[in-house]
């Protein structure tokens, strides 16, 4: 462990961090709302406490090593997490405490979109641009957008990406320089970004929404300038922009990449994880439907078709977007939703949850058993587009899928033992873990009642769902640390 | 530039390694060993195809569509060959290099052709470039052999000038000495010296540096005048006669075959199908079967009397082993062929005289087609650190170097110029040198990370 070389990075991206900070300035100044103060101090924090992280160590040459990597993710994540909340905390309005400060900053950044503000109608504009801002740099990784700014990571900037970087295979480059590689990720992370936002200024937002709703919708974050969420506008329009591109932001960017640079489209319907949440989401949109014609709430069929689709999208790619009070939808439907968040998107995309691509292993390797049975001796590969997938991956999947139902279960009795009902505690705690944002109960609107304590496990949930669980939980491992 | 490297094998990892350090290059590895390539990436900033390295559709996931060079580097010259064929065919890729091991596909004219210039037919492989890392590495320990006494002799310009590493020796008449008193030993002898290593660091030479006893020294002199300067650092040593090399691998048999009109050879090997089999092909050299770890034959084959002991087997721990017991059995020059750089420094410190690393004998032929600028030739010096390139001094109006005098050169730290060869004369660097058009400049650079001031310079 070389802790030096992991200072001076910190430091680095500390800075790099701040400069965040600079937008809201100027939208706040803009709209006059007064906040301003508290992002310049923010910036100036950052600034200094960076570059006096970074000053001792600014002649350390040595790599990053694959375990520094780790590290200096989970470090940086963790140290986001709390400066992020730096303006939250400071600006006059809203005013909340610390816990929920960093609760909102780390719920930003993870893209998990569960809010503890009430009254977000009423907030300067300057702080509900920064929520969204804190989406949209967490959606494609805030490191990743480090390494493609700063090229001097070098090696080192491949262990940092595949720490951040969610999905069972990370070695796959789109470029052989990984610098290169983030900046790619990054240019078509910004070009869908500016495409949602031109999507919804035509479907009828005005131009501070838009941009704002863009950021959240594409990097699958779910924060909205409004209480009331997409409901706010009342848009059939407004809702099917967001259904796009919400199942835009859910598929792996890399094959955007492929895709667009190749000029063929097939691309996505060839790629089998693509196909596979594809298929998922029309069926589990058509199901909802169903559900819901049959319990026959609604009298209008056409904001049946609306709220069903949408619903079911932005629930299960983990966006977190409601237009209507599905926690109120007939029985068995929101249950159905909240495990369909469990799958998530593609591997490789801003969305949360245990990734298409491990699910779809998960599925094949079960019907592998179910073949064994009848064939005993028959070789049995599985098999994903054609090519088997090495027994390694397949290890990874497993013992990624035990990690996380495992950690899943010990936060869900944390969260009951602070008192909370298990409908509550396991919503919350599926919401925060997938990055999904709205649960049940409690937790439907909002999540300002689940008590201090509560809110520290949603945020400790949120980290290991962005960071997959592994990146996070190895720094507390002996293994780790033996040297 | 975009280099696919095929095969991720002793030399492709070298180049690979070689060419990604360099930021300009965009590096793609193809092997057919996953393992080999994970490894692989988390060592260097590079991408990695899994997969056979002469199918079109890898070549493709490899990005050859955009690829400005493919070198093809499996253990297999049938796949390398293929290789290049599909990337001229299919992607137009430029330059295509390929190791071509066999003597039976390089012996024949007309096989191979380069894409820039075609016969008028199109037949054939088009391998522009066809290099042969076993025909390079026993080309250089020849030298090694038939200069006893030198660390490293590398040619530049066809063999006119050629660049030495002398391990300076109590008792050389130099040795003692301020830099600038060479003049007065050899005055007929233009010798330059470029760099000199001491304790692991490399100093810059002046006319009063003191060369010491155990410096490395590095000089450049026309091929005929080598004798004389080395002459000057080393005591006097008797003219090599006796041979024996360990290991008759693919390096071993060519090394024999070169040398033993010259010396008297003696081949020990392991196998015996083997140590027949090459007994049949060669016509002087004694044939041993054995270990070349055993005492007792190398004691019965009077390794006291030898001169050079080449320890050149694949096994680079037993090459070391059997290199140190030869050196303390009493032969007199004993050299190694070690793959790890770590165990090749260890060792030249040490017990063994010679270390010789086969990467870095073979890079210099690869890189030399990487460089920007007019670069004939390429050599790695001291494990990679240091590099000496061979270039030719292009335009009139504006060249940073062509109608320049040395002085007023603006090199990089590290760098000097060692020698130009204009036309079939070898003229030593002196600051009052101009350069003209076509010039072959050769400079010395004892850090690697200048290299890309110097490709500038000779970029038109």
């Amino acid at each position: 462990m070389s802790f030096l070389a992991i200072q001076r990075i910190l430091g680095l991206l500390l800075v790099v961090f701040s400069l965040t900070m600079l937008p809201p300035v100027g939208v706040s100044l803009f709209y006059g709302d007064g906040s301003h103060g508290a992002f310049l101090a923010a910036f100036a924090a950052l600034v200094a406490i960076g570059v006096l992280v970074w000053l001792p160590a600014r002649r350390d040459r040595r790599d990053l090593r694959l375990r520094d990597g780790f590290m200096v993710v989970t470090l940086f994540w963790a140290v986001l997490g709390i400066a992020g909340a730096l303006p939250l905390y400071l600006s006059p309005q809203p005013a909340v405490s610390a816990t929920d400060a960093i609760f909102e900053s780390v719920s930003g950044l993870t893209t998990t979109g569960a809010t503890v503000l009430v009254g977000l109608d009423a907030l300067p504009r300057s702080i509900l641009y920064y929520r969204q801002q804190l989406q949209w740099l967490g959606g494609m990784g805030i490191i990743i957008l480090a390494v493609a700014l700063l090229p001097m990571l070098g090696v080192g900037g491949m262990s940092l990406y595949r720490a951040e970087m969610p999905g069972p295979v990370k070695d796959t480059k789109l470029t052989p320089r990984i610098t290169q590689t983030a900046r790619m990720l990054w240019v078509v992370y910004v070009s869908i970004t500016a495409a949602c936002a031109a999507g919804y200024l035509l479907a009828g937002m005005e131009p501070f929404d838009a941009v704002g709703h863009a950021f959240a919708t594409v990097a699958i974050g779910g924060f909205s300038h409004y209480d009331a969420s997409i409901g706010q506008f009342d848009s059939r329009a407004v809702e099917m922009v967001a259904v796009l591109f919400m199942l835009v932001g859910a598929v792996n960017f890399g094959l955007h990449f492929t895709a667009w640079r190749s000029g063929r489209f097939d691309a996505y319907w060839r790629d089998p994880e693509c196909a596979a949440f594809l298929k998922l989401m029309v069926g589990l949109s058509a199901l909802t439907l169903l559900y819901l014609l049959l319990a026959g709430d609604y009298d209008d069929t056409l904001q049946l078709a609306a709220d069903g689709v949408f619903q079911a999208v932005s629930i299960a790619t983990t966006t977190g977007f409601t237009t209507s009070h599905f926690h109120h939808w007939p029985a068995g439907l929101p249950v159905l939703l909240l495990f369909a968040s469990f799958v998530g998107g593609c591997a490789g995309s801003t969305a949360g949850g245990l990734k298409v691509v491990r699910c779809l292993l998960l599925v094949k390797q079960g019907r592998r058993e179910i073949v064994r049975l009848v064939h005993p001796t028959a070789e049995i590969p599985v098999q994903l587009g054609g090519r088997a997938v090495s027994l390694r991956v397949v290890d990874a999947v497993w013992g990624f899928f035990a990690v996380y139902v495992g950690v899943f279960t010990v936060l869900m009795l944390a969260m009951m033992a602070t008192g909370l009902d298990q409908v509550t505690a396991f919503s919350a705690i599926a919401a925060t873990l997938n990055n999904l944002g709205p649960g049940l109960g409690e937790v439907a609107l909002n999540y300002a009642s689940i008590g201090t304590v509560g809110k520290w496990i949603c945020v400790l949930a949120m980290l290991l769902g962005r960071l997959e669980i592994f990146t996070l939980i190895i720094l507390f491992t002996v293994t780790f640390w033996r040297k | 530039m975009k280099i696919i490297i095929l095969g991720a094998g002793q030399v492709g990892r070298t180049a690979a390694y070689h060419l990604a350090r360099e930021e300009a290059n965009d590096v793609t590895v193809v092997d057919t060993n996953d393992h080999l390539l994970r490894d692989l990436q988390d060592r260097l900033d590079i991408r990695t195809v899994a997969g056979n390295a002469a199918h079109p559709n890898i070549l493709e996931l490899a990005g050859a569509a955009t690829a400005d060079m493919v070198v093809a580097l499996t253990n297999s010259d049938e796949v390398n060959m293929v290789a290049c064929q599909v990337a001229w065919t299919l992607f137009r890729t430029r330059t295509k290099i390929a190791r071509i091991r066999s003597l039976a596909y390089t012996g024949h004219e007309g096989l191979f052709f380069d894409t820039d210039s075609p016969p008028p037919d199109g037949a054939g492989f088009p391998v522009d470039v066809y290099i042969s890392p076993e025909e390079i590495v026993t080309q250089y320990i020849e030298r090694l052999i038939r200069y006893s006494g030198a660390l490293q002799v590398l040619e530049f310009a066809d063999g006119r000038v050629r660049l030495v590493g002398v391990k300076a020796v109590k008792g050389g008449p130099l040795v003692g000495q301020q830099l600038r008193s060479i003049r007065e030993h050899l005055p007929n002898v233009d010798a330059r010296v470029v760099a000199i290593y001491r304790e692991g660091g490399s100093i810059l030479p002046e006319g009063d540096t003191i060369i010491q006893h155990g410096d490395e020294v590095f000089f450049l002199a026309a091929t005929e005048d080598m004798r004389k300067v080395m002459v000057e650092l080393r005591r006097v040593e008797d003219a090599v006669k006796r041979v024996v090399i360990a290991g008759g691998g693919n390096i071993g048999l060519r090394l024999a075959q070169r040398i033993e009109d010259r010396y008297q050879v003696k081949l020990i090997e392991r196998d015996q199908a083997r140590a027949r089999r090459i007994s049949e092909t060669l016509r002087s050299t004694v044939v041993l079967h054995g270990d070349a770890a055993d005492e007792e034959l190398l004691i019965e084959e009077n390794i006291d009397s030898a001169d050079v002991f080449c320890a050149v087997t694949n096994a680079e721990e037993s090459n070391i082993l059997s290199a140190m017991l030869a050196k303390r059995l009493g032969a007199h020059r004993v050299m190694a062929l070690i793959n790890r750089p770590a165990y090749a420094e260890m060792m030249q410190s040490g017990s063994i005289d010679v270390a010789i690393s086969p990467q870095s004998v073979t890079i210099g032929s690869l890189l030399a087609h990487v460089r920007r600028g007019d670069v004939v030739r390429v050599h790695s010096l001291r494990r990679g650190a240091a590099e000496a390139i061979e270039a030719i001094a292009h335009g009139a109006r504006g060249s940073k170097v062509v109608g320049r005098r040395v002085e007023e050169i603006k090199l990089p730290k590290g760098a000097t110029i060692g020698a130009i060869v204009r036309g079939q004369d070898v003229i030593m660097g002196h600051h009052d040198t101009v350069v003209e058009e076509g010039d072959h400049v050769i400079v010395f650079l004892t850090d690697r990370r200048h290299v890309e001031a110097v490709e500038r310079l000779f970029q038109d």
